[in-house]
């Protein structure tokens, strides 16, 4: 219970401080958006031509984004050496971890939400679905728990806004194969049977690789 | 240290030997195969390349878990050398996918479900040395290549299902239909026995190396200590 | 050292054959200090000794490359959350962030050291440095010396036995170090066990009751009020910091 309690202290944290600065998800927001704005003049005004590019250009621009707000995760602890003082607490390292995950699964969903808000308006195409929810859900799930690893790992390197991409995107590609062909088939009409696969190679991902990071986390902060 | 040296020498003795075979199976024992010809030979060379890389991926995963665990410096040079290995072998793998794709379909580069994990796993081996080139000193390094060695392997069979369930609805050429001849096998078995044997005996020399790397930076810490 | 045990009850920490190495850099040497519940010891080195090495490992933030360190009894290896429990923090780094207000910042290590009474006890500390009036405001738009308050009653909020010190007093003005040592030794009537580093031998004179000098990774010097040689102690000083020059 003192585990669960202490990382949503951390989220809470976090959370509070995005509230009030609003840096991270501000940029990341219009930084999506005008990627979607550009896609305009790529893909022209074709009704068809958008549908066929549409799932590619959003999983696309959500690893760009996620990299862009992964990035910033663990910026926040470094100043007045905060990270020294979370871990002097009395609270083991993974809680830290988790609430970091949770936090950071928060702001991405909330960019996401209203990058597939606008995409709808801009474009004519309902891609606010509820299986295409679902989709960014499990997704973007898996984008936090491997990036929030990842981001710690990244953050105490010398060159951190370089190494995350490089780590994150290799590892995330199979999300992002199984989102991208799984929107497909949302937006192509097909019924919620026809996405299993991908539902479950999503779900496999997510359970592989939540529970890996989540046990070598602690190496990742440790001195 | 004398035996191990003469260790050393025997596995390349073994290798140069196994290597002439395969080379005497490759290129004058097994059949042309009928549809594709004489470019299929290439394939003796391309399944030992694909099998060393993912050799070289598992070694880093277990030399990871081990210096975890123990805190050795030794499974630290154990890994990054398998990951070193493991780079070049896929890079060659995917020059040899390459050479192979043009004459078979006219395209130097093709998206099948394993060459396009085989490029995966590259990036990923990209991302193992990334983070030890970045880290602010060894040990950092040696930690954070552990766990990008771990969670990258981990991912691989994610990959490869999800790169086979992409194909599959895009079905792209098999490689061959007919399937192998006993010869082929016999020479492919050839093949693979060589390059795992050259690729131990490189293992074990690159690992020494760095240990020696570290020892005479051990020792001139400790020179410049006394003065 | 090796009665650790017997005097477990009266040891506050203590560190057993403490090193600790940065690739090839031995930063410790067999570091092994006991200090006893109530005491005040000074921890003196130049800079690069290890000393603030050594104190983050006392407060299991770094571990030990090798040996053993006891908090109250408790090895840090087996139960470090525990050992957290009862250790507060001072470093010349306030571990507060500066886009929470006071409030926020303390509420979180409040929630973090599970704290009873949450808002009665960020009400009792922040009174005591003073800063009630700021309560609501960033911890971004306070003075540095406003901040080094908050950091302070950050450090006693969950009541620590034990406090930590990095060089508490760089930087600060004679005013707030006035409050530093009212706060984080008055408390309750109960006297704290404390452990500060300085590189101002004077001034850790005036302050302390025991005595250590921390040398190239090695404890060098250590000896009690009672039973110190200031003279053997500054030559000694002397000696390890002309060599860091």
């Amino acid at each position: 219970m003192s585990f669960l309690s202490k990382s949503l202290a951390v989220a809470r944290k976090e959370t509070i401080a995005e509230l009030r600065t609003r840096e991270m998800v501000f940029a990341v927001l219009v930084f999506t958006i005008l990627v979607i704005v550009i896609f305009n003049f790529t893909a022209g005004v074709d009704q068809e031509v958008i549908r066929a590019a549409a799932p590619g250009l959003l999983w696309a621009t959500f690893s760009f984004s996620g990299t862009l707000s992964l990035n910033r995760t663990f910026v926040r602890e470094k100043e007045n050496g905060c990270l020294e003082g979370l871990m002097s607490c009395p609270a083991s390292r993974e809680v830290i971890y988790v609430g970091k995950v949770l936090s950071n699964l928060l702001f991405m969903l909330v960019i996401e939400i209203i990058a597939l808000l606008v995409f709808t308006l801009l474009f004519n195409i309902y891609v606010l679905s509820p299986p295409l929810l679902v989709i960014t859900v499990l997704a973007t799930f898996g984008f936090a728990t491997v990036g929030t690893l990842f981001s710690g790992l990244s953050a105490n390197t010398k060159a951190r806004e370089m190494v995350l991409p490089i780590l994150f995107l290799p590892i995330v590609l199979p999300v992002i194969i199984a989102a991208v062909r799984g929107s497909e088939q949302v937006l192509a009409g097909k019924s919620w049977a026809g996405l299993s696969p991908w539902f479950q190679l999503i779900l496999a991902f997510d359970a592989v690789l939540s529970v890996v990071s989540f046990l070598v986390f602690p190496y990742v902060i440790e001195e | 240290m004398k035996g191990k040296e003469s260790f050393k020498t025997a596995g390349l003795v073994v290798a140069l030997l196994l290597f002439m075979w395969a080379l005497y199976m490759i290129f004058i024992f097994v059949p042309t195969e009928a549809t594709m010809g004489i470019s299929q030979r290439i394939f003796y060379f391309h399944v030992p390349l694909a099998w060393l890389g993912l050799l070289g991926y598992t070694l880093v995963f277990f030399g990871s878990i081990m210096y975890l665990w123990k805190r050795r410096s030794g499974w630290d040079n154990f890994s990054s050398s398998a990951a070193e290995l493991g780079f070049i072998f896929t890079t060659l793998f995917l020059i040899s996918g390459s050479l192979w794709a043009k004459p078979a379909w006219g395209v130097w580069w093709t998206w099948t479900p394993r060459l396009t994990t085989a490029l995966i796993l590259w990036f990923i081996y990209i991302a193992y040395l990334t983070v030890r080139f970045y880290a602010s000193e060894k040990q950092q390094g040696a930690r954070f290549g552990a766990v990008v060695g771990i969670v990258g392997f981990v991912d691989v069979p994610i990959i490869a299902i999800s790169t086979s369930l992409w194909r599959s609805e895009h079905p792209g050429a098999l490689v061959f239909q007919g399937g192998l001849t006993p010869e082929m096998t016999f020479g492919l078995m050839v093949s693979i026995a060589a390059f795992t044997v050259l690729f131990v005996y490189f293992l074990a020399i690159r690992t020494s190396l760095k240990q020696q790397e570290m020892e005479v930076e051990r020792l001139r810490e400790l020179v410049e200590q006394d003065q | 050292m090796g009665n650790g045990s017997a005097i477990a009850t009266e040891t506050a920490l203590e560190t057993r054959l403490v090193s600790k190495r940065f690739g090839n850099r031995l930063v410790l040497r067999d570091v092994s200090v006991s200090i006893r519940k109530g005491e005040l010891a000074v921890l003196f080195g130049p800079n690069g000794a290890g000393k603030t090495t050594l104190l983050r490992i006392l407060a299991t933030i770094m571990n030990p490359t090798s040996g053993n360190v006891l908090v109250t009894g408790m090895n840090i290896k087996e139960d470090a959350e525990d050992a957290r429990r009862k250790i507060g923090v001072v470093s010349h780094q306030t571990f507060l962030y500066n886009d929470l207000t006071i409030r926020e910042n303390l509420e979180f290590y409040a929630r973090m050291f599970d704290v009873p009474h949450r808002r009665e006890r960020i009400g009792e500390v922040v009174e005591m440095v003073g800063m009630t009036p700021r309560l609501n405001d960033r911890i971004g738009t306070l003075s540095r010396g406003m901040q080094q308050r908050v950091a302070i009653a950050r450090a006693i909020l969950h009541k620590p036995e034990i406090l930590l010190l990095d060089e508490p007093e760089t930087g600060l003005d004679l005013k707030i170090i006035s409050v530093l040592w009212k706060t984080l030794l008055g408390e309750g009537g109960e006297k704290r066990t404390v452990v500060f580093t300085t590189h101002d031998l004077e001034r850790g004179i005036e302050l302390g009751d025991r005595f250590l000098v921390l040398s190239r990774g090695a404890i060098i010097y250590d000896s009690s009020k009672e039973q110190m040689d200031v003279t053997h102690l500054r030559e000694t000083y002397d000696r390890c910091s002309g060599v860091s020059v």
